[in-house]
């Protein structure tokens, strides 16, 4: 590689500060690196956890609800779900971890009464698969949080990763390579100095 | 501190206990029209904040899922249909952990291994 640098003092005590810079930059970014790391196989597992428990859940809430659609029309059963009932939203507040910001959701306040229905007409059926979805959702809320951490803290790794390489494999040896290209430099006119002293001396000596 | 609405999005017999929890159902019947009305859903002017949509729908339009993964909102969430989980939802996230880790981590049920 062609080093295209002036041999000059002033510029080996720039390219020295910068190339301290980029090490320090190296160290702090490659520390976030492992933290981050460490932080998102947790999340993975976490996430796994959590899926297969919701899956399971909410299956069997459908199979229930299924069941319910053997016997009661889909307007009927629209209309009984669906009946005087508020549209529920989630709150969500976001919340910085890592230099990301993640959404964290809360479920707005639960209606005291779970069924939305009058129990005289539905079958039990139904009573059942409403509750198991009940309980489901609550994990349900905290996977989609937990998922979506751990789509943007890839994200995140990602990003550090390409910076963490661009550092080590390309400013720093660039800059070492610069250093060592002004400091040899250097050398070579100090000896290229020495020597025409001597011959001055030597010159003079015989005269 | 913002409220924002849910909605959930498939096959009309998977998600209609939806209703039951307050949250949006929006059935479909084809992946083309899940693909639209999610399209509509990820408008932030709407707020959204969770879209669960069930994997039979999903299937085909996973990259564009993906691609709003990387936005905080809204949520997008594989739900399973009502014929059972079918995993894609696990696999996509384990394709997700392999671009950022650079390795399979997921694979093996007995836990980490790096």
């Amino acid at each position: 590689m062609k080093v295209q640098v002036n041999p000059t003092r002033m510029e080996l005590l720039r390219l020295k500060k910068r190339l301290r810079v980029a090490v320090r930059g190296h160290k702090l970014l490659k520390d976030k690196l492992d933290e981050l790391m460490k932080n998102f196989l947790e999340l993975v597992e976490e996430n796994r956890r959590l899926r297969t428990e919701v899956e399971e859940g909410l299956t069997r809430a459908f199979r229930g609800f299924a069941m319910a659609r053997a016997v009661l029309s889909w307007s009927y059963l629209e209309t009984a779900l669906g009946a005087h009932r508020d549209r529920r939203g989630v709150t969500a507040r976001p919340v910085i971890k890592m230099n990301i910001e993640i959404p964290h959701f809360v479920l707005d306040e639960e209606e005291p009464n779970m069924y939305p229905y009058g129990l005289a007409e539905t079958t039990g059926d139904l009573d059942e698969a409403v509750r198991r979805l009940h309980s489901a959702f609550r994990p349900l809320i905290q996977l989609a949080e937990v998922e979506k951490t751990v789509e943007l803290m890839a994200g995140e790794i990602e990003r550090t990763r390409r910076r963490v390489n661009a550092l080590e494999y390309v400013l720093i040896p660039q800059l070492e390579e610069q250093v060592r290209y002004i400091t040899m430099k250097l050398e070579e006119n100090e000896r290229g100095n020495l020597v025409r002293l001597m011959k001055v001396k030597e010159i003079v000596g015989h005269g | 501190m913002e409220s924002y609405r849910m909605a959930a999005v498939g096959e009309a017999d998977s998600i209609i206990g939806f209703l039951a929890l307050g949250v949006e159902i929006h059935p479909v019947t084809s992946t083309g029209e899940a693909a639209a009305i999610l399209e509509k859903l990820v408008n932030p002017e709407k707020k959204y904040g969770i879209i669960f949509i069930t994997e039979t729908v999903a299937e085909e339009i996973m990259d564009r899922i993906t691609a709003l993964g990387e936005q905080a909102f809204p949520t997008v969430l594989l739900i399973p249909s009502n014929r059972g989980g079918k995993g894609y939802a696990l696999e996509r996230i384990r394709r997700i952990v392999e671009r950022a880790v650079g390795a399979d981590i997921l694979m093996g049920k007995e836990g980490r291994q790096q």
